[in-house]
């Protein structure tokens, strides 16, 4: 162990501490998580997992997280560049709003999205004519994953576009390349490592989601029936293993997830001193 | 109004992308937080006023801020600790400690609530030694707070580790040179240089206590009056199809959360005022 800092107090205190504080109330508990599935033998666990009803509850959860982080990566990047690059009236509350996501409590937006998506809601009665019914069904899921996810998107995007240095676009523009030809050639691909990085955050976000989606979700089994709904329901059962081998089969894609995040971030941050 | 830093795009262009950007900041995030105070004034003031006095709402306000209190001091202990242990000093491990401190943000809130009822429910690894002693931890608030310090636990460390570690310890070390002791150090010159970030740091821990639903509901058991959070309650009333006391109860944490945006910005422009005096004032500032 060396310390950075030799002179510097409280190196052991504060470590004990951090330590101390992550097994009491991370590590153990987790471990109590992985022991209980392990409780499980083998067949045991693929018969409780390949149930049709767990098995779509994966595909639902999987599928409506990546559908909405896909659907927000093209607004997120537009929202990011308006809010750097133009100024205009009213551009500061907009871009505080970007963080309602983050500070709302998730059953606060839960129940506010179903209100607006139903028949007769806001938005339900300007898509209802077109036969298109969100709320109650795995679409309303997205519209939830999709209202959770956007910060994410944009506040990965914004503050490399802020940094990214003018002479490149301008050589560009001299050399009379079109705003689309600039976008795509010369905007887009520092910004790659960021887009990626917002995109997978909003995924990992909404592969866990549970408040904002069960309301408007309609719950059905094998339809509209996410996993995290699908552990709450098997511990209401007091079905203990099979709720602890879903929760570790969520903590293994979160792990996974979370390592993959580690490495874009570092590839953004390695692209930001490059261009700079 | 259009002095920006465009690309060569025709004025129109740029109208476009700023009028797409309004409509789906409007779209997806205005409208529901305009639904939400609409949904709450919809049967008029007396009837939320009501609804927000009636007893089982105001225990449901009253555990919120109780687990909010207990949480965020904690958290920010904690969260302190954890930030001068992983910016000032080299040690085995340090990056899985990291690793570690994030993982609260990276699991299901379901999973958040999940572990702790294996821990202390019923049939949980210490569940017989707990019901032997009339310990109640699960279905009782000592779990609501467990969960909640759980999700909320990287806050603080997340705000204040990055600041710490661009700030360096110059200072520090110069005090110590001069004779102060550790916790006058940190009080007089470690705090005032980081209390912004440390602020809003608490600021997040705080809204995220308060608005918590996942990992509490599992741990909760939703005894009316009794282990019911703010967002728990909205969840039985609007399910018992009492929208507009649900969505009375909602305006509140949704006015909280707009506080704690408004709050925040404040902030952040103290922190970036303060950094643009530089290090000259810190000796002035009121410790």
């Amino acid at each position: 162990m060396t310390a950075r800092h030799p002179a510097l107090p409280g190196f052991r205190l504060s470590l004990g501490l951090t330590v101390l504080w992550l097994v009491l109330l991370v590590l153990l508990p987790l471990a109590g998580l992985v022991v209980k599935a392990a409780s499980l033998s083998p067949a045991q666990i693929l018969a409780a997992l390949a149930t049709p009803r767990a098995l779509a509850a994966f595909r639902v959860s999987f599928g409506t997280a990546a559908l909405a982080a896909l659907f927000d990566l093209p607004l997120g990047l537009l929202l990011a560049w308006s809010l750097t690059r133009y100024r205009f009236p009213g551009r500061r509350l907009l871009d505080a709003l970007i963080d309602l996501p983050f500070a709302l409590p998730t059953a606060v937006a839960g129940i506010a999205l179903t209100t607006l998506y139903v028949d007769d809601g806001w938005l339900g009665a300007l898509l209802a004519p077109f036969g298109l019914s969100l709320a109650f069904t795995p679409s309303g899921i997205v519209v939830a994953l999709a209202f959770v996810g956007l910060p994410f998107i944009v506040r990965s995007v914004q503050p490399v576009l802020a940094d990214l240095p003018r002479d490149a676009e301008e050589a560009a523009l001299t050399l009379g390349a079109g705003p689309f030809a600039i976008l795509r050639r010369v905007i887009l691909p520092p910004l790659l490592p960021a887009l990626l990085t917002g995109l997978a955050l909003a995924f990992a976000r909404g592969v866990g989601e549970y408040g904002s989606v069960i309301f408007i979700a309609g719950n059905r089994p094998a339809i509209s029936e996410i996993v995290p709904l699908l552990i709450v329901i098997k511990l209401e059962q007091f079905d203990y293993p099979g709720a602890a081998l879903l929760g570790s089969t969520m903590l293994a894609a979160s792990l996974l997830l979370l390592l993959a995040i580690n490495r874009l971030q570092r590839w953004t941050a390695a692209e930001r001193v490059h261009v700079v | 109004m259009w002095s920006d830093r465009g690309i060569g795009e025709p004025i129109w262009l740029k109208r476009l992308a700023v009028i797409g950007t309004v409509a789906v900041i409007t779209v997806m995030l205005i409208l529901p937080l305009a639904v939400v105070f609409t949904e709450a004034a919809a049967k008029g003031r007396a009837f939320l006023l009501d609804a927000l006095t009636d007893p089982d709402a105001l225990a449901a306000i009253r555990l919120s801020l109780l687990v909010a209190a207990i949480v965020v001091p904690i958290n920010t202990v904690f969260g302190l600790a954890a930030a001068w242990a992983v910016s000032h000093f080299r040690f085995a491990g340090r990056g899985l400690l990291v690793a570690v401190m994030e993982l609260p943000f990276a699991v299901s809130p379901v999973v958040s609530g999940l572990i702790y009822v294996l821990m202390f429910g019923l049939q949980g690894w210490c569940g017989p030694w707990l019901a032997a002693h009339n310990i109640h931890i699960i279905f009782a608030v000592p779990g609501i707070v467990l969960s909640t310090l759980f999700v909320t636990l990287p806050f603080v460390a997340r705000q204040v580790a990055p600041l710490m570690q661009s700030l360096g310890v110059a200072e520090e070390e110069a005090a110590l040179t001069l004779g102060a002791s550790p916790w006058q150090m940190f009080r007089r010159v470690t705090l005032p240089k980081i209390r912004w970030a440390l602020l809003t740091g608490m600021l997040l821990c705080n809204a995220r206590a308060m608005g918590e639903f996942g990992a509490v509901s599992v741990v909760s058991g939703h005894i009316r009056g009794l282990t019911n959070t703010m967002p728990l309650h909205i969840e039985i009333l609007y399910n018992e199809y009492n929208l507009a006391a649900a969505f009375g109860m909602a305006a509140l944490l949704a006015a909280m959360a707009i506080a704690t945006i408004v709050l925040r910005m404040a902030l952040e422009w103290q922190h970036r005022r303060s950094l643009a005096r530089g290090t000259a004032a810190m000796g002035s500032m009121p410790a």
